[in-house]
């Protein structure tokens, strides 16, 4: 038998074995989300340019957190809808300005409406990277001990938020009560 | 050494010689013609390099493109939806070139922070994403649909 | 019903060609003559069966069945009947069917024309085909089903086609191109054989010339068909891109011409016959990868193969069963294969091995640029594409050696040929030519360098072919007699050869020698290009079946003499809202005047293309007279004679030209 002759068919098993194993790989696999673990400690201003805030801020009661940013095109489609949330149903959001300028976030709120308790400023994103965000808006729901108990990536709407996050939302209301 | 065997060995080594200069070439020219791509918020974070060619994708802004009056420049944004990121480009756009629509351009980023597009690309079919461009966003359709919602919020506003 | 019944064609050909694939190869493999048999009849019936099913899928498009699923996404009742039926090719399953009825096609005719050969080569070839069609009817069942009802809830109207698909290129480029794909199989097929029976001898290679040429004529023309409808269709006057779905048609043809070149060194002289039967393989490899490359989606980007898993690893599995099986069958048998002949360095047998070296080191090349991307992608090294530039490059750097060696090496002699022999028939020509090419040069003023090389080698080749001519009728009594018993594969050869050489004049020519203006024109204002004067003259609006245009009207004047006038379309298609560019060309010989509309701009302005293209219509009747060289040397009479003798003289292979 002739050696050489085996050259071909080496080089396209080789081949094959990195095809197959470059392809079954897949690239959109998300860091692990924060599901059930605290909201990460931090320490940002205000938007408004009040005190500092940090984790312990966002306990005492269920709430959003809402992480949005004047460069993301949905959340001007959002928005209109998480100023309903908050005025016509009382919910409690807490808003991240994630990677933004304030200046602009500012004149945001202020022409569009400020459905927000209190707004972090994350100009650096140091607070989104420990959250696992990967875009803009993203939504996390945490209970009133601060622990991160769901996260919803995209638009909230008015099916969203009663298939996915209103049920949640309750459920903590109801563990509080 | 006999003479087959002296031409044998002639035979092989201009082969090798040959293939040789070839792999050279091939590695040579395939350094220099590697086009990297970036994404908008890449190049917005400063990652794209300043000088070489590259391939820029995202959805062209809506109300972002502006033409000249008197010539064939034009001046757009394009956007991964999250950061945005100004292209400059002189000549005709592809027929499937609109606000909303996701296309690559190549081309080289200025000290301006400007892109200086060599060419645009935009695929010929109303749904088609290029596909890096679809890739760096989550929700191409809500994305999108953000993208025409949002020249409407401006325009109720202003 | 006729859906279902096109469904259940599709399904008992695959039942058939499983008893195709399995029952010859088992009869010939232990002689039993009866199991051989079944070979042929099934070949036919899978035909029968294909053709119906596809029968059945274009009714289904020629009456607007929106049921099925696959009309419903291709194609739209405001269709024109032509383009509904050239619609069942237009997308993913439809040309996988016409790919399985393509090859059902040419497994039909190797059955049909194969009376004279012998009983277990017919047996192994026609069972290896019916593996292949077993592969591919199952994927087309399995996974890509073109019969797929949308029942109860179907949509009242379709899809549409895309635009850029509504087309006469696109009409017959993917049946011919089909044609050279799929036509490789059959080298294939003979390749396998040889090596399953341990007979790689001379009558092996005779027998599969004829077939491998027909498959590359298709090729040849395929390919020359989607360039050509490149040029006019997509608007902006390029006529090759490097893009992957081109060189995915573009590798198997380089290899396919080093196979056809391999063959006749196999037929005539008994070496490279090892070389040969990977060749075949890897022409046959190349074109399977080419039709998954561009049909799974896999380039436009790896996650749309990882987003449909099924079709993926089916595609992968496929590939790796036949290539990896006939690598493991050429590794296993190949080896006792022993050279016949021997020859020295400067010979034909010299000249055509550096051919296929330089063919295949080219195709390796263009796979290279073409699968780096996808390889980078998966691995995570980052996004990255491999721009034209990089083929620009590398292709011609290759082409230059392997021109040069067209010219200096076509008439050489087999086995031996004298080095001051050889200077002795070549110096004339080889000083003639630099002559010429230098003149031509300097008359033309322009880019030197290009013009001098190109010029120079096409002349070279022209030369070789002369010289050729010259010796082939040495002997003969008067040029007229001699030309008269020029056997047809001669003619060929050369015909094909020069078609070479005027492929490359037009193709470096357009490249280098192009007027290209994008401008902003108003109507009333003109504009220079070339000798030609074109004034923009106003535009407008006209309905067609499924779109309305925006026409423009250009004059185009010579001097004062208004020799013709050009109507560029900007199209907008209803259905699916797509606009499309339709260009006007003036067409010649020596140049081409090429305008096509871009966008409006402000103040009643259009941005305008304007191209002045030299020699391009060169590239596409080069290609042609590449075909035609090939159908010559197809239809010589030689094969046929051919045949009938290695019946009788089977196996040690006899030279019969």
């Amino acid at each position: 038998m002739n050696r050489q002759l085996f050259i071909p068919l080496l080089v396209f098993v080789a081949l094959c074995v990195l095809l197959y194993q470059g392809l079954s790989m897949d690239p959109r696999l998300l860091p692990s989300e924060l599901v059930d673990e605290p909201v990460p400690a931090f320490s940002l201003p205000a938007l408004d340019g009040g005190a500092t805030l940090g984790a312990e801020n966002l306990k005492g009661k269920p709430r959003l957190l809402n992480v949005w940013a004047t460069w993301c095109p949905s959340c001007y489609t959002e928005h209109p809808y998480l100023l309903t949330l908050a005025k016509e149903q009382g919910v409690s959001i807490v808003g991240l300005n994630y990677k933004d300028e304030p200046a602009k976030a500012r004149d945001y709120l202020a022409r569009l409406g400020n459905p927000y308790e209190t707004v972090i400023s994350d100009e650096p994103g140091r607070l989104g990277i420990d959250l696992g965000v990967y875009g803009a808006p993203e939504t996390f729901v945490i209970d009133a001990k601060g622990v991160v108990r769901f996260r919803f990536v995209g638009v909230i709407d008015e099916r969203s938020w009663n298939k996915e996050l209103k049920p949640v939302l309750d459920r903590l209301q109801a563990e509080q009560d | 050494m006999n003479p087959k065997r002296r031409q044998k060995l002639a035979l092989i080594g201009l082969l090798v010689l040959g293939v040789g200069a070839a792999v050279g070439l091939t590695l040579f020219a395939l350094k220099q013609n590697i086009n990297l791509y970036y994404d908008a918020s890449a190049v917005a974070r400063g990652e794209a390099p300043v000088g070489p060619s590259f391939r820029l994708g995202g959805l062209v802004v809506v109300g972002s493109v502006l033409r000249a009056s008197d010539s064939l420049k034009v001046e757009f944004r394009l956007t991964d939806c999250e950061r945005e990121v100004p292209v400059r480009f002189q000549g005709i756009l592809p027929d499937l070139f609109r606000e909303g629509q996701g296309i690559i351009a190549m081309g080289k980023l200025g000290a301006d922070g400007v892109v200086e597009a060599s060419e645009v690309l935009a695929k010929h079919d109303e749904n088609y994403m290029p596909p890096e461009v679809a890739e760096g966003m989550k929700d191409v359709d809500a994305c999108r649909a953000a993208q025409k919602a949002m020249a409407k919020a401006l325009e109720a506003r202003s | 019903m006729i859906p279902e019944l096109g469904h259940f064609a599709l399904i008992t050909a695959f039942v058939v060609a499983s008893f195709q694939a399995l029952i010859p190869l088992w009869g010939a493999q232990t002689g039993q003559n009866r199991l051989m048999a079944v070979a042929r009849p099934a070949a036919f019936l899978q035909f029968a069966l294909l053709s119906l099913a596809f029968a059945c899928l274009t009714q289904a498009f020629v009456v607007n069945d929106f049921t099925v699923a696959y009309v419903a996404q291709n194609s739209n009742s405001l269709l024109p009947l032509r383009y509904r039926i050239s619609a069942v090719w237009g997308a993913h399953e439809g040309s996988l069917l016409l790919w399985a009825l393509t090859l059902a096609g040419w497994t039909a005719a190797v059955a049909l024309f194969s009376r004279r050969l012998p009983r277990e080569m017919v047996a192994r070839v026609l069972g290896v085909m019916g593996v292949i069609a077993v592969g591919f009817l199952s994927f087309l069942l399995f996974t890509s089903n073109p019969f797929r009802r949308l029942l109860p809830d179907f949509p009242l109207d379709g899809g549409d086609l895309n635009p850029l698909l509504q087309d006469f290129g696109l009409i017959v480029h993917p049946p011919l191109l089909y044609m050279g794909y799929v036509g490789f199989s059959v080298a294939f097929a003979f390749a396998i054989a040889a090596l399953l029976a341990g007979r790689l001898d001379s009558a092996w290679a005779r027998w599969s010339r004829p077939w491998t040429t027909v498959a590359w004529c298709f090729l040849t023309v395929g390919i020359a068909l989607g360039s050509w409808w490149a040029y006019y269709e997509l608007g902006w006057g390029g006529w090759w891109f490097w893009d992957p779905v081109e060189n995915a048609s573009f590798m198997p043809w380089l290899v396919g011409t080093g196979l056809i070149h391999s063959l006749a060194v196999s037929e005539k002289r008994g070496v490279f016959k090892s070389w040969t039967v990977l060749l075949a393989i890897a022409a046959f490899s190349l074109s399977l990868l080419g039709t998954f490359l561009v049909r799974s989606g896999v380039l436009t980007s790896v996650h749309a193969f990882a987003s449909d898993p099924v079709r993926g690893l089916f595609i992968l599995g496929f590939l790796g069963v036949i290539v990896g099986g006939s690598l493991l069958i050429y590794a296993l048998r190949a080896g006792g294969v022993r050279s016949e002949g021997s020859f020295e360095l400067l010979s034909r047998e010299t000249g055509l091995l550096l051919n296929n070296v330089i063919l295949a080191v080219c195709a390796l090349v263009i796979l290279l640029g073409t699968l780096l991307p996808l390889l980078s992608d998966a691995f995570g090294w980052g996004k990255l594409s491999v721009g034209p530039p990089y083929f620009n490059t590398v292709f011609p750097a290759l082409m230059v050696p392997l021109f040069f060696l067209m010219g200096a090496g076509a008439w050489l002699r087999w086995k031996r040929h004298g080095l001051a022999e050889w200077f002795r028939r070549a110096r004339f020509s080889l000083a003639l030519c630099l002559v010429l090419a230098l003149g031509l040069t300097l008359w033309l003023g322009k880019k030197p360098m290009a013009v001098f090389g190109v010029s120079f080698l096409a002349l070279w080749i022209l030369a070789g072919v002369w010289i050729d001519l010259g010796d082939k009728l040495k002997h003969a009594l008067s040029w007229t007699a001699g030309l008269r018993r020029l056997s047809r594969s001669q003619w060929g050869m050369l015909l094909a050869h020069a078609g070479i050489a005027v492929c490359a004049l037009g193709a470096v020519f357009t490249t280098v020698l192009s007027e290209e203006h994008d401008l902003r024109l108003t109507p009333g204002q003109s504009v220079a290009v070339a000798d030609y004067r074109l004034a923009f003259s106003g535009l407008k609006e006209v309905d067609g079946p499924n779109y309305q245009a925006m026409r423009g009207e250009f004059q185009v004047y010579e001097g004062e003499a208004l020799l013709t006038t050009l109507y560029p379309e900007k199209r907008a298609y209803t259905v699916n809202r797509t606009s499309m560019t339709e260009a006007a060309i003036k067409p010649g010989l020596l140049h081409d005047l090429y305008v096509s509309l871009g966008e409006p701009l402000d103040g009643g302005a259009w941005a305008v293309r304007v191209y002045y293209k030299p020699l391009v219509r060169w590239i596409w009747l080069g290609a042609l007279l590449m075909a035609l060289g090939g159908a010559l040397a197809v239809s010589d009479p030689r094969y046929r004679l051919a045949r009938q003798q290695a019946k009788a003289s089977l196996g040690k292979g006899v030279e019969a030209a």
